[in-house]
C-alpha cells in the first residue's frame, strides 16, 4: 500500500476533514456537462450510476481489504427490486430508490453476516457463488423478472410529481447526480471518521485489530450492508434512467468491469471511483464501438501493467507525478 | 488480593504431541516477569493461550480473579490483557500517532462514530500523544509508520499495546531484530512503564531478562523447569545445562 | 421403477465423465494454490487453450486425436512457463488483490484473442472414428467417448498420485504445500519446483480442456463461464490437496446433472447453495488444511 499523502483521503486522527477545493471540481464539471453537452446526457448519467456503484465498492475494497468478486449481486437486486416495485406496486422513483436501497441493504447484511467470517479464497468464492445464484434465480423466475430477455415496457412517474423523466435523459441526469452528492457525501463522511480509521485498520493488519479488541467481524458487516444499500442505489437509477432491467446488472461481467474502473482510477482514495469510470466509460464509448475485440484486449493488458507497474492507478501516478515536481523545485 | 493472571495446571497436547504440560503460573500486580527457555519449549504456545487464541487442552487461566478460559481474545482484551508481537504487527499506510489511537479509540469506545470526523476527538489525540510521549517517540508522531527504522516500529508495537492501558501486558521478544547494541532502549522503555501494570516479557536476550525481570520463569519441553529470582535461576544447574550443555570438566 | 434406475445410471455415468473432466482440469489450480498461494483466476485460460490446439490440429490440419492431445499438453505446459516467469512469479508476495487483478486482466485479454482468432461460436468436435459410437458395458449401451473419458482420466489420476506421493518431487512439492519457508531452509529450490508444478498444472488442464470439449464446450468466454466450477472444486475440496478436489469435483460432476436432468428450472441453484453450506461448516474445504 502507498504511504498516505494529503491528497489521499485516510481515516486518520490527524487527516483535516475540511472538504478542500480542488474537491469541488468533479461537481463543477458534471453541471458543466449538463450544459454543454446535452447530447451526451443518457452516457453521463451511465458514467454517474458507475461512479456511485464503484465508491461503493471502493469502501469495501480500498478502505476494508475485502475483496470481492460479487459485488454486481447488490447493484443488480437493487436493480430488479426498482424494476419489479415500478411494474407491481408504484412507479413513484424516490419511493423506488428507498425500497431498493434498503432491500439491497438487507441482502448485504444477510449475507455479510454469512461470508465474512471467511477470508481469503473462500471469501472470493463465497462472493461469486451469491452473485451466481442470484443470477440463476433472475435467470429462471421469468414471471417476476422476464428472465433473459428482461424487464421493461414501465414509466417512472416523475419526482417528487413535479419533475418529468424526458427524452433527452435531462431530469435523469440531475436526478443520478443528486443521489451521487449524497452517496459522496455519505461515505466521505465515513471516511474520516473513526469508523473510517478501523476500516483502514483493518485492510493494514487485521490481526493487530483482533489484539486491541476492535469488533472486527461486526464492523465489517456493517460496511458491508451499507456498500450494499449504495449499489442498489445505484441499481435503482439505472433502472429509472432507462426504465429497462436486464440480466447483465447481475453478472459476473458487470462485477469485473467495475473492479477495473475502480483500479484504473486508484483504490482507497475516494476520487480513484471518480476518475475510473469516467476515464473507462469515455474510451470505451470512442474506442469499443469500432474494435470491441481490441477495446476488451486493451482492456485486459491495461489490468495487467497496472497491477505490474502502477498499482496506485491514475490518482497514483499523479501522486507520482506531483511529488517529483516538487522534489524538483529548489 | 487475586494475583493479575494466573494458570492452573494448563495443558496443550496436539494428538500424541505434548506441548504444555500442567502449567502454573501466577503473575502479581505490578510484576516485573519473564519467561525464558530454549527454543520449542512451548513458550509462543502459553502466550497464545494466555491471549485467547488457542484453546487448552486442560487447565485455567484466571485474569484479576476471574475465570477466562472460554473467554475470546476480545473479551480478555476488555477486561485488560495486552500484547505485543514478535514480529511487528502494525498499521502500515497510517501514520506512527494513528496506529495508537487506534487502539486508544477502541478504549473509549468512539471507534463506531461515523459522522464525526476523527479529528474531532481531541480526548483521544491527547492520549496517544501522551503514550508516545513515554516511549520518546512524540516526534515521530505525524511521520508514516512506513518510514520509521524497525526499531522505532518495535517501540510503536508497544506503544499501541500501552495505548489500551492493560492491567496485564505480555511482551513477546521486545527486543527480537534489535542489534543488542541497541537494546537498552527497549529497556529504557521498560523500565519506565507504569508501575501498576503486571508486565510478563519472553525474551532470549539474557542481559535484558536478567537488568528487567524481578521473577523469571524457566520453560523447558511444555514444562516450568524452575521459577525464581534472577540470581536463584542463574545458579541453577539445570537451567544451566538446559541452555548451556554440560560444561567439559 | 425400470426407467428410474436406467436414468440413474445415466446420470451417475456422465455426471462421473463430467465430474473426471472437472478434476483433471482442476487439480493444477489446486496444487499451484496451496503450493504457491497464488490465487491463479485465469487457470481456464489453460484449459481452453489446450481445447483450441487440439481442434485446430485436428479440425484445420489433420491432425491424428493422440497426437493432437498431446500437443495441447505440451504447448500450453511450454507456454505457462513463460508466463509464470514473466508475471506470476513477480507477484508472490503480493496481495490477493494485485494476483486477482492479473488473472483477471490475463483471462480479458485470452478471451479477446480466442475471438479474434476463432470467432464468438462454440468449436465443432469431431471426434475420431474409434471414439465414436456405443460401447456396450453391463448389458447397457454408453457413449464410447465418454467411456474412454472416465478410463482415460483414472489414469491420468492414478499417474498424479503416484507421482505426488512417491516420487522425490512429490515428497518436495507436499513439503513445500506444508510449509514453505521450512522447505527452503532444508535446500529444496522452490523456485523451481514452482515453475516445473505450474507447468504440470496447466499442461494437466489443457489436457483436461482438451479431452473435455465434448463436455464443456470450447468457445471465447470459456474461462469467464467456467471458472466458478474450477473455484468451487478447489475451495470445496480444500487448496493443496490432491483428494478433497476429486471428492468434490465427483460430487459437483454427478449433482450438476442431476440437477440438470430432474430440475431443469433451477439450474445450477443448488450447487451454488450447497457450495455456500459447504464453505460455512467447512471454511478450508472438505479435506483442506484449516488456516493458521
Amino acid at each position: 500500500m502507498s504511504t498516505p499523502s494529503a491528497a489521499s483521503h485516510t481515516g486518520s486522527y490527524l487527516s483535516d476533514p475540511r472538504v478542500r477545493f480542488i474537491e469541488w471540481l468533479p461537481w463543477v464539471l458534471a453541471i458543466a456537462c449538463y450544459f454543454a453537452a446535452p447530447t451526451y446526457l443518457p452516457l453521463g448519467s451511465y458514467i454517474l450510476i458507475m461512479i456511485l456503484f464503484a465508491l461503493s465498492l471502493d469502501l469495501i475494497l480500498g478502505y476494508a481489504g475485502i475483496i470481492t468478486l460479487g459485488h454486481a449481486a447488490y447493484f443488480g437486486f437493487g436493480a430488479y427490486v426498482a424494476a419489479i416495485l415500478a411494474v407491481r406496486g408504484t412507479a413513484d422513483p424516490l419511493i423506488g430508490i428507498v425500497v431498493a436501497g434498503a432491500a439491497a441493504g438487507l441482502l448485504g447484511w444477510l449475507t455479510g453476516l454469512v461470508i465474512l467470517r471467511t477470508r481469503g479464497l473462500t471469501l472470493l468464492m463465497l462472493t461469486l457463488a451469491i452473485t451466481s445464484i442470484c443470477y440463476e434465480i433472475a435467470n429462471k423466475a421469468g414471471t417476476w423478472t422476464g428472465g433473459a430477455d428482461g424487464l421493461g415496457g414501465f414509466a417512472m412517474k416523475p419526482i417528487l410529481g413535479l419533475f418529468k423523466f424526458d427524452l433527452f435523459g435531462k431530469t435523469g441526469y440531475l436526478y443520478c447526480l443528486v443521489f451521487l452528492f449524497l452517496g459522496w457525501w455519505l461515505v466521505r463522511r465515513m471516511i474520516y471518521s473513526p469508523f473510517g480509521a478501523s476500516l483502514t485498520g483493518m485492510r493494514d493488519n487485521v490481526l493487530r485489530m483482533h489484539a486491541v479488541g476492535s469488533p472486527v467481524y461486526q464492523r465489517l458487516v456493517v460496511v458491508y450492508s451499507i456498500s450494499a444499500a449504495l449499489a442498489g442505489i445505484a441499481g435503482a437509477l439505472l433502472v429509472h434512467t432507462t426504465e429497462f432491467v436486464g440480466l447483465k446488472v447481475l453478472s459476473f461481467d458487470l462485477s469485473g468491469e467495475l473492479l477495473v474502473m475502480l483500479i484504473l482510477g486508484g483504490v482507497g482514495r475516494i476520487y480513484g471511483a471518480f476518475v475510473g469510470p469516467l476515464v473507462y466509460l469515455i474510451a470505451q464509448d470512442s474506442l469499443a464501438k469500432q474494435f470491441p475485440e481490441y477495446w476488451y484486449f486493451g482492456i485486459g493488458l491495461m489490468l495487467v501493467l497496472v497491477v505490474m507497474f502502477a498499482r496506485g492507478g491514475i490518482l497514483g501516478l499523479l501522486d507520482k507525478l506531483l511529488s517529483r515536481m516538487r522534489r524538483g523545485k529548489p | 488480593m487475586s494475583p493479575a493472571l494466573e494458570t492452573r495446571a494448563l495443558c496443550k497436547s496436539f494428538g500424541a504431541l505434548t506441548v504444555a504440560a500442567q502449567i502454573d503460573f501466577t503473575l502479581e500486580t505490578g510484576a516485573r516477569h519473564a519467561l525464558i527457555g530454549p527454543n520449542g519449549a512451548g513458550k509462543t504456545t502459553f502466550v497464545n493461550m494466555l491471549m485467547g487464541g488457542l484453546a487448552p487442552t486442560s487447565g485455567s487461566i484466571m485474569l484479576g480473579g476471574d475465570e477466562v478460559t472460554r473467554q475470546s481474545q476480545r473479551q480478555r482484551v476488555k477486561r485488560g490483557l495486552g500484547r505485543t508481537f514478535q514480529i511487528n504487527t502494525l498499521f502500515r499506510s497510517l501514520t506512527v500517532v494513528d496506529n495508537v489511537a487506534l487502539a486508544v479509540a477502541e478504549r473509549h469506545g468512539v471507534a463506531w462514530g461515523m459522522f464525526r470526523p476523527a479529528g474531532g476527538y481531541r480526548a483521544v489525540l491527547d492520549e496517544s500523544m501522551q503514550v508516545l510521549e513515554m516511549l520518546g517517540l512524540a516526534a515521530d508522531a505525524k511521520l508514516p509508520l512506513a518510514a520509521m527504522p524497525y526499531g522505532k516500529q518495535r517501540l510503536v508495537e508497544i506503544a499501541i499495546a500501552l495505548g489500551m492501558r492493560p492491567k496485564v501486558l505480555l511482551l513477546d521478544e521486545p527486543a527480537a531484530g534489535i542489534p543488542s547494541l541497541e537494546s537498552h532502549r527497549i529497556l529504557e522503555v521498560l523500565d519506565a512503564l507504569p508501575a501498576e501494570i503486571a508486565i510478563l516479557i519472553i525474551e532470549h536476550d539474557m542481559e535484558l531478562v536478567f537488568r528487567f525481570a524481578r521473577r523469571i520463569t524457566v520453560l523447558a519441553q511444555g514444562a516450568v523447569l524452575m521459577e525464581g529470582s534472577p540470581a536463584e535461576v542463574s545458579s541453577d544447574a539445570r537451567v544451566r545445562q538446559v541452555y548451556l550443555g554440560e560444561r567439559r570438566e | 421403477m425400470e426407467g428410474f434406475v436406467s436414468s440413474l445410471v445415466s446420470v451417475a455415468f456422465h455426471g462421473i465423465a463430467y465430474g473426471m473432466i472437472l478434476y483433471v482440469i482442476s487439480v493444477g489450480l489446486s496444487i499451484t494454490m496451496g503450493l504457491m498461494g497464488f490465487v491463479n483466476l485465469a487457470h481456464g485460460v489453460f484449459a481452453m487453450a489446450g481445447g483450441y490446439i487440439m481442434l485446430s490440429a485436428m479440425n484445420s490440419y489433420d491432425v491424428p486425436f493422440p497426437l493432437a492431445i498431446s500437443l495441447a499438453f505440451v504447448a500450453v505446459a511450454v507456454a505457462s512457463v513463460v508466463l509464470e516467469r514473466l508475471l506470476y512469479a513477480r507477484l508472490y508476495s503480493a496481495g490477493d488483490l494485485e494476483q486477482v487483478l492479473l488473472t483477471i486482466g490475463l483471462m480479458f485479454m485470452a478471451v479477446a484473442v480466442a475471438r479474434l482468432a476463432y470467432g464468438t461460436l462454440q468449436q465443432p468436435v469431431n471426434l475420431p472414428t474409434y471414439l465414436k459410437g456405443q460401447f456396450a458395458l453391463f448389458d447397457r449401451d454408453f457413449p464410447t467417448y465418454r467411456v474412454f473419458l472416465i478410463a482415460f482420466s483414472s489414469l491420468l489420476v492414478a499417474a498424479l498420485w503416484f507421482g505426488v506421493e512417491r516420487t522425490r518431487w512429490g515428497a518436495k512439492v507436499r513439503a513445500a504445500v506444508d510449509n514453505r519457508a521450512m522447505a527452503q531452509a532444508v535446500g529444496i529450490n522452490t523456485s523451481l519446483l514452482f515453475t516445473v508444478t505450474f507447468a504440470l498444472g496447466s499442461g494437466l488442464a489443457a489436457l483436461g480442456g482438451a479431452l473435455g470439449a465434448d463436455i464443456i464446450a470450447i468457445q471465447p468466454i470459456y474461462p469467464f463461464e467456467n471458472l466458478i466450477n474450477f473455484l468451487i472444486v478447489v475451495a470445496v475440496g480444500g487448496m493443496g490437496s490432491l483428494r478433497g478436489p476429486f471428492a468434490a469435483a465427483l460430487l459437483i460432476g454427478i449433482s450438476d446433472t442431476a440437477c440438470k436432468y430432474w430440475l431443469p428450472q433451477f439450474g445450477a441453484f443448488f450447487i451454488y447453495a450447497a457450495t455456500i453450506g459447504i464453505l460455512l461448516w467447512r471454511p478450508a474445504g472438505l479435506f483442506g488444511k484449516a488456516a493458521p
